[in-house]
Parts: structure tokens; C-alpha cells; sequence
């Protein structure tokens, strides 16, 4: 597409190497192309989807609603996210929180565990061998199963989803952090030792800052497992959430709703994965 | 024994090896890497390691850091047995080992911080710090990372953290091995000069007859191995400062260089046939 616009004469000569030293006129211009070539394709495929979508709902057989009539509902619903009637009926704003809330704790609980866990099993390989079959064997189980030993334990539906999250998002950071321990080159530790670094200075000035980007790495992926499990676990303990909120709207047989909320579920999926990935950059070092 | 040099010759005996033996458990069995090692390093006295590749030589270096411990015989240094690695025999890494996440003048701070911090103020530990990255020419890139300097910068930065401890012994395993040979030209002149103001006492290890020869107050050869023990020690009778380009054509610098050559190429050719 690019190619067939007319190239103005800035643009004509454009060997890789010299395209960074250009004038000030066709660095306005490429710049626009770059925006358009980074843009366009994501718009396409959103049009495109969305024009599939429309088309697959037109004759309204299936009972799923359209776009226009998704985005009418969104509108509406949108417009007044923090309302509360009664515990079951409060805006999606609220449901959202909830979700959000209980990830936050079951993810706080599993971090503080987890990653001290991690870091033992990463230097000991004692306790390496001695809790990597329990690992191994407990890790393939979906959170799920956990839940009725939560609802057993606590008594309660809300702390019962929360140990559930607590579970599946232990594993990723235990795991990931012991990696990372176990990676941080000898070398360093040689400089440690030949410094005479005590223990604790080892920890601190040498294992914590080299193991730090798999530690982030390990809490961006038990956030996201996290957030795939809460939909699941709010579908089955009730309450506020956005899960339980998707299963409340099943039984309303309001699939605009159902269809909404995917988005809303995926928006905020997204967003804590950049915003943790932003995180982990900042921490990250270059280690050449 | 083998050697015809009189290692007693050099009374001041800062850094002495007895017997040392190093073995290894390997799944053959145990492998013996060096044996017999008697050495006595003077205070002051600049000595390089050289030998053919895995005939020990990082391995004896390993031994004087205290990195590791050997299987039979005794290390002093300055009438202390050495047990575990200290500052005081502080270690240049042959591939710089700086810690990416700290800056240039982190990585020397920390060793300062560590050596000095209990007895000496923010700001004396701060002035040493930037002497040591002055004394290798890098005040500049005090801020800069290890990843944004060349590797030359990074080798200079692993110098200056090893000499901001005030060792009594600076060990060096092939610091230059990896960088092109104008830099490691430049970075031997600096170090030939650092050493005379500093008047350390340097072990340094390397693959390079040249470097061994212009650097050096005795060359240490080393025997192939398994089993390596030393097998000439070639002392340098050349004054200081030593200068490369007058010494290139210099008769003694010439039989020096001679002599390690022909230890290594002639006895103690290499097993296998060299590429080049």
C-alpha cells in the first residue's frame, strides 16, 4: 500500500543506513508512515473481526447480539459502572474491583510464600530435591480442585476463591525465582566471595539484583493465570466479581452482558500484563 | 628439581607455594590437574603463568585467590596461610565479571565500601573510588554501565575495582584475553605503569609470550598437563619502565622471548597439532 503512494522526494533515497540522518521534512513525513505502518495492521484486524462478527449475528437466530447492539448495551452500562442496588445487583465498576481485589490478595499471599520459597529452593539443593516432587506433582492441578478444600477450611466463599488464586499463582514465582537463582553466574558469586561479602550482603547486593527480572517474570505470570482463574472461581463461589457477574447475567440470559464483560476481562488481562511488563524493563539490566 | 632457576634466590618470600597439589573427582576417577608446586613470590616481584590451554594455570591462580582448595600443600601469603579468598588477594576475572546492575563506579564502590567502610567516612571511600577509575583513565564513564562501555573500558573497570582494594597481591586470569591486540597493547603499558606507582605484587596469567616476557620479572611455565608442574622460570632482566617499542628490538627482551617459545613449542609441544 505504502509503495504505491506517491513518494515525495525526501523519501526516494532510502538506504537503511542513511534514513536516520535525514532532513527535517522527511523525518516529519517518515515518521507518519511509521505511525501508519504500526497502526494499520491492528485496525484491519479489529474491522475485520468485527465485520465477522456482524455478519455472523445478522440473522439473529443464535441469540448472541451484534456489535451495534453490544456497543448500545456497553453504552448504557458503562454509564453508571458504580451503582448498588442489592449485594447481587451492583455496577460492573464494583465487579471489576471485587475481581481485582481478591487477585491483589490471593497474588499478595502466593508472592510473600512464593518467592522466599523460591530463592531457598534456588540455593539450597536440598530442599530443592525434597519439595520438587510435591511441586511437580501438585503444579498440573488446576486451582479448581482447590477450592472445595478452601470452602472446607474457611467456612466462607470469599476466602475459599482467594486461597484458590493463592494456589495457582504460587507455582510460576517459586519456580521462577529458583531459576533465576540458579542462573546467576558463578562469577558473580566469585566476586562475592573474593570481596568477602557476608551472607546477607550476598543476598542483598549480589543474588536479589540479579535474580529480580525472573522474580518479575514469575509474578506476571501468576497475575495472568491469577486472572484467568478469578472468572472461573467467582462462577462457582457467587457474590461480587466479575466472574460471578458473567454467570448472573447466563442466568438473565442477557448475552449482551456476557459478551461485554469477555471484553471488559480481557482489557483488564491486558493491561496488568503491560503494566508489569513496564515494571520488569525498568529492572532489567543489560547483562553484556 | 626441574627447574634449573634457584627459586631461593628471592629471600623475601610474600607469596610461597609448597607441594601444592590440585585433584579433581571426575566420573573416571580422580584427576590429578597440578602437582609439586613450589613457588616463592617476592614482594613487589611481577610474575606471569604461562602454559598451554588447560594445563592448570587458572587452576594454581584459583589456588592463590583461595577460590579453591588444594588437595595437598601449603599457600602462604605475608605469613598467613591462605584459607578462603579476601580482598587482600583481590582477583581480576579473565571475562571482567562486573555486576550489570551497578554502574562503573558502583561496582569499584562496592569493593571499596567493603574493604574500607568499616574504618573510613562517605566521602574518603567516594575519593577513592574515583581515584581508582582515574587511575585507569575511565573518570568519565564513572556513571556509564558495564553494557554501554567497550570491552577494553570493561577490563579497565575490573583492574580498578581489583586495585581499589589496596591488595597485597593483584592476581589476574588472561585480562586481556579477549580484547583485539591494539587495545591489549594499550592496557599492558597501562598496567607496566600502574604497577611501578603502585609497586604491587601481580600473578597474572596468559597465553601470550609477548605479554608473559614484556610484563613479567620471572616467567612461570608451566608443564602439559594432567599433572602439570612448573616446568622453567625464566627470570627478565630487563630494566624499568619498560618500554614496547625499544624492547622489540632489544637482544635480551629477543632471548627471553626465545626461551619461552621454545619451552612451549619444542618441549612441551601441544598433544594435539596447533591450527596455525
Amino acid at each position: 500500500m505504502e509503495s504505491s503512494a506517491p513518494a515525495t522526494p525526501s523519501e526516494t533515497p532510502r538506504p537503511a543506513l542513511l534514513s536516520g540522518k535525514m532532513g527535517k521534512e522527511g523525518q516529519g513525513s517518515d515518521a507518519l508512515l511509521r505511525l501508519v505502518k504500526a497502526v494499520l495492521p491492528p485496525l484491519l484486524g479489529l474491522a475485520a473481526f468485527v465485520a465477522i462478527w456482524y455478519v455472523a449475528t445478522l440473522s439473529g437466530g443464535s441469540g448472541i447480539p451484534g456489535p451495534v447492539a453490544t456497543w448500545q448495551e456497553a453504552v448504557k452500562l458503562f454509564g453508571d459502572p458504580f451503582y448498588r442496588n442489592t449485594p447481587n445487583d451492583q455496577g460492573i465498576g464494583w465487579n471489576v474491583l471485587a475481581s481485582l481485589q481478591r487477585v491483589g490478595i490471593g497474588f499478595g499471599i502466593a508472592a510473600a510464600v512464593g518467592i522466599p520459597l523460591g530463592f531457598l529452593i534456588g540455593r539450597f539443593d536440598f530442599l530443592a530435591r525434597m519439595l520438587s516432587p510435591i511441586i511437580s506433582l501438585l503444579r498440573p492441578v488446576s486451582p479448581l480442585a482447590w477450592l472445595p478444600i478452601g470452602l472446607l477450611v474457611f467456612k466462607k466463599a470469599d476466602p475459599a476463591a482467594t486461597w484458590t488464586l493463592f494456589i495457582c499463582s504460587i507455582w510460576p514465582m517459586i519456580l521462577n525465582t529458583a531459576a533465576g537463582v540458579k542462573q546467576v553466574p558463578q562469577d558473580y558469586l566469585n566476586v562475592a566471595r573474593v570481596l568477602a561479602l557476608s551472607e546477607w550482603q550476598v543476598f542483598t547486593r549480589i543474588l536479589l539484583p540479579a535474580v529480580l527480572p525472573a522474580v518479575l517474570t514469575g509474578v506476571r505470570l501468576s497475575i495472568g493465570v491469577a486472572w484467568l482463574v478469578i472468572v472461573a472461581a467467582e462462577m462457582l463461589t457467587g457474590g461480587v466479581g466479575i466472574g460471578f457477574w458473567v454467570w448472573d447475567e447466563w442466568n438473565n440470559l442477557n448475552v449482551a452482558h456476557i459478551l461485554i464483560a469477555i471484553g471488559v476481562i480481557g482489557i483488564v488481562g491486558l493491561l496488568l500484563d503491560q503494566g508489569l511488563m513496564l515494571l520488569a524493563k525498568r529492572f532489567t539490566f543489560e547483562s553484556r | 628439581m626441574v627447574s634449573a632457576t634457584p627459586i631461593d634466590r628471592h629471600a623475601d618470600k610474600f607469596v610461597h607455594l609448597q607441594g601444592v597439589e590440585q585433584a579433581f573427582a571426575t566420573k573416571q576417577g580422580r584427576f590429578v590437574a597440578l602437582r609439586d608446586i613450589d613457588l616463592a613470590i617476592a614482594k613487589g616481584e611481577f610474575i606471569t603463568l604461562i602454559g598451554h590451554s588447560g594445563c592448570g594455570k587458572s587452576t594454581l591462580l584459583n589456588l592463590i585467590a583461595g577460590l579453591t582448595v588444594p588437595t595437598a600443600g601449603a599457600l602462604i601469603c605475608d605469613g598467613r596461610e591462605i584459607a578462603k579468598p579476601g580482598p587482600e588477594r583481590a582477583v581480576v576475572f579473565q571475562n571482567h565479571s562486573l555486576l550489570p546492575w551497578l554502574t562503573c563506579f558502583g561496582n569499584i564502590h562496592l569493593a571499596v565500601e567493603k574493604v574500607f567502610g568499616a574504618k573510613e567516612g562517605k566521602a574518603r571511600l567516594k575519593a577513592r573510588t574515583d581515584a581508582a577509575l582515574a587511575l585507569v583513565g575511565l573518570a568519565h564513564a564513572a556513571a556509564k554501565y558495564p553494557h554501554e562501555i567497550s570491552g577494553g573500558m570493561k577490563q579497565r573497570v575490573g583492574i580498578a575495582r581489583a586495585l581499589s582494594m589496596e591488595p597485597k597481591v593483584l592476581l589476574m586470569d588472561e585480562p586481556f584475553g579477549a580484547l583485539d591486540a591494539l587495545t591489549r597493547a594499550k592496557l599492558q603499558d597501562e598496567l607496566l605503569k600502574i604497577c611501578e606507582a603502585t609497586r604491587a605484587t601481580v600473578v597474572m596469567v596468559t597465553h601470550d609470550v609477548d605479554e608473559a616476557v614484556l610484563l613479567a620479572d620471572r616467567v612461570v611455565m608451566l608443564n602439559n598437563g594432567p599433572a602439570a608442574t612448573i616446568g622453567e622460570i625464566l627470570p627478565v632482566p630487563l630494566a624499568r619502565p619498560r618500554d614496547r617499542l625499544a624492547l622489540a628490538a632489544d637482544p635480551t627482551y629477543l632471548a627471553c622471548r626465545q626461551a619461552v617459545l621454545t619451552f612451549l613449542y619444542e618441549k612441551q609441544r601441544h598433544p594435539q597439532p596447533l591450527a596455525a
